[in-house]
């Protein structure tokens, strides 16, 4: 494969509140049994890219255990595979670490000593199940520098903080990015996700140090739209840009729709995650379950509406669930009455408990925590 | 090389042919069971939970999806530098070849695999029961009596007890008299197949039978009769969970409505004792509005808009609007159109019922037989399957 990958986590990570306060926002759990950094990881793997480097930001441990030898992403390879790069500390302490450019030059030596000629850059924010050959198929075509994937879509202002909207002539030349200025009506948005030759990538980040630019979209893109020949590639289909806790909560109740499930999950590969080894889960005799996602190792003996149950979740008998999010390991005792909830991994919600959050503004209960 | 405290042979290569429509393209420990598992993955899941990680599988009965299956191992934690699973066919040596006889001719013709590792015991289990055990414990108590050789035994019905090979033992459980299928069982203790031997002994008195001309290399039959014979001291290991011999079509079905059993002895649930298997990589099932799940088992990947009710239901099985499901197992991608009707039955994976198809056997006096229908077949629309379908 001439196509390598890298995925920049460079998320601000205030982007989902409690979600991620003790973890770096591409490990925060999505979809009932994923990472949100699996469906990136995953299209890449499915891509036929064999050899991935992942920028960690600060208080990586879970995603480390997460990820571990990549494995079951089949990047567990003798010969490229996954290569965790942590962030880039200063000799000097008290010295700001001010962006992503730094990340990437000091790994310039694993980007330029892999083999393939291609690099592919993407965040973890972006859900979406795509195959990257067709976009490098386009940008070999055009004869790009660059090549910015997006896709057009109306999306709520929510969904576009922090996203960048090509400007674009009709050849499709990008001429510049812009933040989203909400317009109501269709915007082509960046997904945050970049073709290009490695030698162009080792380029743009060694004159970026020179100049002492720090950010790679800013500095390294942007700043060159005039200079390059960026060109924007259209991705059609379904995507979910997490940005916001409102946003998270939105596209995870998406996931309920039959079509979106099905093209999430199947387009165009699998998306692989951690195995846990759960049973199928159980539904009891009173098991009341309706438009809801049901992930493995669940015993259900409560009532479940318009709502995600990650790996063994236990829901008792009286219980009720609506358009909420239970996580891994999650309990809910009996008459507990959940609605707009989204509890952590390893929450017990105790007998009797009423909680509610609104659909605009879901509740979350932190990690671990009894009520 | 280092030296290994056991090393577990597994007997894989039988056909089963029983289980009829369900053998007839995998060996029988292949069998799908449980909504994501295979019968193997129990003892398979049990050696790594013993503690054991050196495990030869014999295979011989249609080994492809066996094999594949097993890989290197890597579901069951057993993909390791030294010891590891090992699959073991029957091979061709320089005076020909010859297939597996029977279990002990198995074990025989692998003598130079167990030597590499030069164990003290060697554990024979078989890869077709669906049962959770602690084998550290079964070596220890066979250490503890000094035993030579010592097979586990469970109490069986006395009513059944003619079916199974008794055990009759002394107070001391040392095994007195072993009799295969009496017909007046003196004793309700049945084995279970699985037996510890000392390798140095075992080795000795396989070669041994190797050359008897009227042995049918069984160890039922023939080693542990001889042993007997010959007064070793054999000891009955009792074990009192769960375990059942999925050996028809009958006892499979029971097997997986077990399962439903809130008070499920198997214990599917403990993560203290994990069954492991390949997993699918499916997304979580979707239960749809029009959905009704009651008192079943779904796995991943499942797309549901019709009513299941005491059933097991594998990985990517679609249900549509309108179908009931009751008293079913329905295998890995199984798909039922709109307003199928399924009734104890059995469906093979990837088969597709089409609109307003109705499986169910005829009611006589009250009871109701197990339909199978094979795998990878579609059943056209309105059809009406009141016997097993076999292709």
């Amino acid at each position: 494969m001439e196509l390598m990958g890298i995925i920049n986590l460079n998320e601000p990570e205030e982007y989902l509140g409690e979600l991620t306060r003790e973890r770096p926002f591409a490990a925060v759990p999505f979809a009932g049994r994923y990472r949100l950094i699996d469906f990136t990881l995953s299209n890449m793997v499915n891509s036929g890219i064999t050899s991935v480097g992942i920028f960690v930001q600060h208080n990586y441990r879970s995603l480390m255990d997460h990820l571990r030898s990549g494995k079951e992403w089949d990047l567990a390879r003798k010969r490229g595979g996954l290569f965790i790069l942590p962030p880039a500390y200063s000799r000097f302490p008290l010295q700001v670490h001010r962006g992503d450019v730094n990340n990437f030059h000091a790994n310039l030596d694993y980007i330029s000593k892999s083999a393939p000629k291609y690099v592919l850059i993407s965040g973890a924010n972006m859900i979406t199940n795509l195959d990257y050959r067709e976009a490098l198929a386009f940008h070999q075509s055009q004869g790009a520098d660059i090549t910015i994937l997006y896709a057009e879509m109306m999306q709520p202002k929510e969904d576009c903080l922090q996203t960048h909207i090509l400007v674009m002539d009709d050849e499709g030349v990008v001429s510049n990015m812009v933040e989203y200025d909400g317009e109501a009506e269709p915007q082509k948005m960046s997904l945050g996700m970049f073709i290009m030759e490695k030698r162009v990538l080792v380029e743009l980040i060694n004159s970026c140090i020179s100049q002492g630019d720090y950010d790679f979209i800013k500095h390294c893109i942007i700043k060159n739209c005039d200079k390059l020949k960026i060109y924007g590639y259209c991705h059609q289909g379904y995507v979910a840009p997490i940005v916001s806790l409102q946003s998270y909560f939105r596209h995870t109740m998406n996931l309920l729709k039959p079509e979106v499930w099905k093209e999430l999950f199947f387009k165009s590969g699998l998306i692989y995650t951690k195995v846990k080894d759960e049973p199928p889960s159980k539904y009891t005799d009173n098991a009341q379950v309706v438009n809801s996602l049901v992930a493995g190792g669940c015993h259900i003996e409560g009532k479940v509406e318009n709502s995600i149950l990650f790996r063994g979740v236990k829901v008792h008998p009286g219980a009720s669930i609506k358009n909420s999010i239970v996580m891994q390991k999650g309990e809910i005792g009996p008459q507990v009455s959940l609605e707009n909830v989204i509890c952590d991994k390893d929450v017990h919600i105790t007998i009797g408990k009423h909680l509610k959050g609104e659909g605009s503004y879901p509740l979350v209960i932190k990690k671990g925590w009894v009520i | 090389m280092r030296k290994k405290q056991c090393v577990a042979m597994l007997l894989a290569g039988g056909q089963g042919s029983r289980l009829g429509i369900l053998t007839k393209k995998v060996a029988k420990p292949a069998v799908s069971f449980g909504g994501k598992y295979r019968i193997i993955d129990f003892a398979l899941s049990n050696c790594n939970n013993s503690g054991i990680d050196t495990v030869g599988v014999l295979t011989q009965y249609k080994p492809l999806i066996l094999n594949s299956y097993i890989g290197i191992g890597s579901a069951w934690d057993l993909d390791r530098q030294h010891g590891g699973v090992y699959v073991l066919p029957p091979f061709v040596k320089e005076q020909g070849g010859q297939w597996y006889k029977g279990t002990a001719d198995a074990i025989c013709q692998n003598i130079n695999f167990i030597d590499q590792f030069n164990p003290a015991y060697v554990l024979v289990l078989s890869g077709d029961h669906i049962y959770k055990m602690d084998y550290s414990e079964m070596i220890e108590f066979h250490e503890q009596k000094n035993a030579d050789a010592t097979i586990a035994v469970i109490e069986v019905p006395w009513s059944e007890a003619n079916r199974f090979g008794i055990m009759n033992t002394d107070e001391n459980q040392q095994i007195t008299e072993f009799a295969e299928k009496p017909q007046e069982p003196q004793s309700n203790l049945a084995s279970m197949g699985i037996y510890v031997f000392n390798w140095s002994l075992l080795r000795e008195k396989l070669l041994e039978d190797q050359k008897e001309a009227s042995s049918t290399h069984d160890f039922g039959k023939d080693v542990i009769p001889k042993l007997l014979r010959e007064k070793y001291q054999l000891f009955a290991y009792p074990f009192t969970g769960y375990w059942k011999d999925v050996g028809t079509v009958e006892s499979f079905w029971e097997a997986n409505m077990d399962l439903l059993d809130e008070q499920s002895p198997l214990g599917l649930y403990d993560s203290g004792w994990r069954i492991y298997s390949v997993n699918p990589t499916r997304p979580p099932h979707y239960l749809a509005a029009s959905s009704k799940a009651k008192n079943c088992i779904i796995s991943e990947g499942c797309m549901i808009l019709g009513e299941v009710e005491n059933s097991v239901i594998f990985p990517d099985v679609y249900i549509g609007a309108g179908a009931q499901v009751k008293d079913s197992i329905l295998m890995t991608g199984a798909q039922l159109k709109e307003n199928v009707i399924v009734e104890k039955a059995i469906i093979g994976h990837r088969t597709v019922l089409e609109n307003n198809t109705v499986v169910a056997a005829k009611k006589k006096d009250g009871k109701q037989d197990i339909l199978v229908v094979a795998s990878e077949i579609v059943i056209p629309p309105h059809s009406k399957v009141e016997a097993n379908i076999k292709a």
